[in-house]
């Protein structure tokens, strides 16, 4: 008995004597962002994985016990995270991260978002009322974000606010730098056709100015059937793509049955950081993505 | 370019107005101003379309010149600007609707439906009417009060055309150190399905041992207190205080707490791929008079009530399975639920006639075991094993007429279900009853189950 209260207690006071600021951030790509701003000011936890669909989440004990303790929740917003977040926010019994609050941050709300529904009807599919939610393929949202999220460290943060600051002018910079390479390595793809899994791409879409001809799937959120992937299949006889685009937690079949009866490659995109081993932060996540398309259409 | 042109004109129009306004009376300059105002006004909303309408565009002409391009980048760098929500009705709170319906076909007459040695636990349990009969519509409605306050409503609506409110309650939002509270009307924290709604259960209906010891599902008219730990593990303590009207309590003239509930969960993850929550409870109730229909020995029907108090003890635990923590093509779901429960009081036998009292004493046990399988996107296969045991009842004098034949009703069900989308479930449901002695009941449902409108988040 006196053990476990030793051990108790031990875990307490490591989850409560640290000064850093606890960040949870919704999906990797926010953790990452943050990482780069914060540094070692803030202690960050990914509720989720690069592997796991985030529009479908368990909201698990786990979660519940990390949005408890966290100073700051990043996340994307434009309703993403609608099946679980809501849940994390009432359990967790956390005040300063409900919606409203300094401690909750939309990503989404910093940037212009594309394919907002002009008619709102289930019979669509999942579709998100407030426009495509997965910003992150878009570097220029990314740097959009980082100037946003970094004056929202150093206002729940005020004496680090200094050190966020000058991070998110060195992280503008480095970026800066990057995109252009990016934008130049890219400059190939322009106008190429492409076929996607999931609606998951426009931002990158519109960044490159790739021409997306097919989805996969009949509407969004909507795994194909058989049937529907053939007809996808002589949609692409007529109008044909160069390649099928997939993120890394999509399933493989679907895009794998199309690919070998098209003829054409699939790419596996890492679509957020840890989508692949190279994808290590989000100068990776982008080296590698261009890398993966240029490779395919050579 | 006429646009601008337009707006220059107006602009200097504008200007000038002053010199106008030393000719015209009052009324007509701000009749002059307004106009201007509404023309600047319908100028500016023209430009903020055309923009919007170039940066749809853009991306066509970004392939096509390289010029266009950077226009492209200079319009996804602005930041966007909030959407202009039109009324008040903007704040309604969400809404959303269940359906569900149910054909069943029962081997037994369901009006002959018990759980044999167990107190019959309200109007909420068995396996419902045979044939077609429609389920509850259950109209919920949500939204943050304030920044303080979150409220949620559940209104059932029977197919028997009433109208129960399930849940009605407000939540605080804003308490400091992980506590919350909760006052109206809830399903109580005991256990880990009784907190669930029925739309998200995995089988038709709910496990014996929850019919038995709880009618189905427990909920409280009264408080709750709750407070999650500061831990990297999950931890919750939480405890609810109620007027206790519903079994195992009943409708005393009491004041003060007529139940008391205290619940702890705590959960946490085995890699990316499992999760896991075991949580144990226990639940006091007080009831006075708590009358129900049995037969008694001499096969008479007669009318019982029991007064004393009333103790449950659950062990609840879950787990999960996805590959990768990602649920979308299989994932595996294993839970189960221990009850104990301990009524000590006096039992007045026939109230109607003899009504002879004496004390009562039982201990009464019962469990579930289910799991549920995704097999592929879209469908799932259950299982469930439900075991009561009827303990020890002792009635004292009135042994004379009641007894415990010391039968352990139980039932094995199986089901498939289909699920178009997530917002609707088909499901099969094949279940062996066995809860009345010498009774094996073979009942097959087919059940539809859809939301409408906004969907709530679930629980884990």
């Amino acid at each position: 008995m006196k053990k476990l209260m030793i051990a108790a207690s031990l875990v307490l006071s490591s989850s409560l004597a640290q000064a850093a600021l606890n960040v949870v951030a919704c999906e990797p790509e926010w953790a990452a962002l943050t990482q780069e701003l914060a540094g070692d000011k803030a202690r960050i936890y990914s509720a989720t994985t690069a592997l796991q669909d985030v529009h479908h989440i368990q909201a698990r004990p786990s979660l519940i016990a990390a949005v408890r303790n966290a100073d700051l929740l990043a996340c994307t917003g434009a309703e993403l995270e609608i099946g679980w977040l809501p849940v994390l926010q009432r359990q967790s019994g956390n005040a300063k991260v409900q919606t409203g609050q300094p401690g909750y941050f939309e990503a989404a709300a910093y940037v212009r978002k594309l394919e907002i529904p002009t008619r709102l009807d289930r019979a669509d599919g999942d579709v998100h009322a407030a426009g495509n939610p997965h910003i992150q393929t878009d570097p220029r949202n990314i740097a959009l974000v980082a100037d946003a999220l970094a004056k929202r460290l150093a206002q729940i943060d005020p004496p680090n606010a200094a050190y966020y600051t000058a991070r998110q002018a060195d992280f503008a910079a480095r970026w800066k730098t990057a995109m252009a390479r990016w934008e130049k390595d890219a400059a190939p793809l322009r106008g190429t056709p492409i076929a996607v899994q999931h609606k998951a791409f426009p931002y990158l879409e519109d960044w490159l100015g790739l021409k997306q001809v097919a989805t996969l799937e009949p509407k969004p959120g909507v795994e194909p059937s058989s049937a529907y992937l053939a007809e996808v299949l002589t949609r692409l006889q007529q109008t044909p793509a160069k390649l099928i685009i997939r993120a890394a937690y999509n399933d493989a079949r679907s895009s794998d049955w199309l690919a070998e009866r098209a003829k054409i490659p699939v790419v596996v995109l890492p679509f957020t950081v840890g989508g692949n081993a190279q994808a290590k932060d989000l100068f990776a996540l982008f080296d590698d993505t261009i890398a993966r398309l240029l490779k395919a259409t050579k | 370019m006429f646009i601008r042109k337009t707006l220059a004109l107006a602009v200097l129009g504008l200007s000038f107005t002053p010199l106008a306004a030393q000719a015209a009376d009052n009324a007509d300059l701000q009749q002059i101003r307004k106009d201007i105002e509404q023309l600047r006004q319908s100028y500016e909303a023209r430009i903020r379309e055309l923009e919007a309408r170039l940066a749809q565009t853009d991306s066509k002409a970004a392939a096509a010149q390289q010029s266009a391009a950077s226009t492209a980048e200079k319009l996804a760098t602005t930041p966007a600007t909030p959407p202009n929500l039109p009324s008040a009705n903007a704040f309604n709170p969400e809404i959303s609707l269940v359906l569900s319906g149910t054909y069943a076909n029962l081997s037994k007459d369901p009006g002959s439906w018990k759980m044999s040695n167990f107190v019959p636990s309200g109007d909420e349990i068995g396996p419902g009417k045979r044939s077609f009969s429609l389920g509850e519509s259950e109209l919920g409605l949500r939204s943050n009060i304030d920044q303080y306050f979150y409220g949620q409503a559940t209104l059932a609506i029977s197919g028997e055309n009433e109208i129960g409110v399930e849940e009605a309650f407000v939540q605080t939002t804003a308490l400091p150190k992980g506590l919350q509270a909760k006052a109206g009307r809830f399903f109580s924290g005991i256990g880990y399905m009784n907190s669930q709604h029925a739309h998200t259960w995995d089988f038709v209906d709910a496990p014996l041992a929850n019919q038995a010891f709880l009618g189905g599902q427990y909920s409280q008219d009264g408080a709750q207190l709750k407070w999650v730990a500061p831990l990297s593990t999950f931890l919750e303590l939480g405890m609810d205080v109620g007027a206790g009207e519903r079994f195992p309590g009943n409708t005393r003239n009491k004041n003060g707490a007529g139940s008391t509930a205290l619940f702890a969960h705590t959960g946490g993850d085995i890699g990316t791929s499992q999760s896991w929550q075991v949580g144990a409870s226990w639940l006091r109730a007080a009831p006075r008079e708590r009358s129900y229909d049995t037969t008694d020995l001499a096969g008479s029907e007669v009318s019982n009530s029991f007064s004393g108090r009333s103790q449950l003890y659950v062990i609840d635990g879950v787990w999960k399975w996805a590959p990768n923590g990602n649920a979308e093509r299989i994932n595996l779901k294993l839970q189960g639920e221990y009850f104990r429960r301990r009524e000590t009081g006096e039992l007045a036998y026939d109230t109607a006639a003899q009504n002879l009292s004496d004390s009562y004493r039982s201990a009464q046990a019962g469990w579930y075991m289910q799991s549920v399988f995704q097999f592929m996107p879209r469908w799932r296969v259950g299982a469930r094993f439900d075991q009561l045991d009827s303990g020890t009842v002792d009635y004292a004098s009135n042994g004379d007429f009641l007894a415990n034949t010391g039968y352990k009703p139980k039932r094995s069900s199986l089901m498939l279900d289909w699920s178009p989308s997530e917002f609707s479930r088909i499901r099969l449901q094949y279940a062996k009853d066995q809860a009345r002695e010498g009774v094996k009941d073979d009942q097959f449902f087919l059940q539809y189950q859809m939301s409408l409108g906004a969907h709530g988040a679930h629980s884990y």
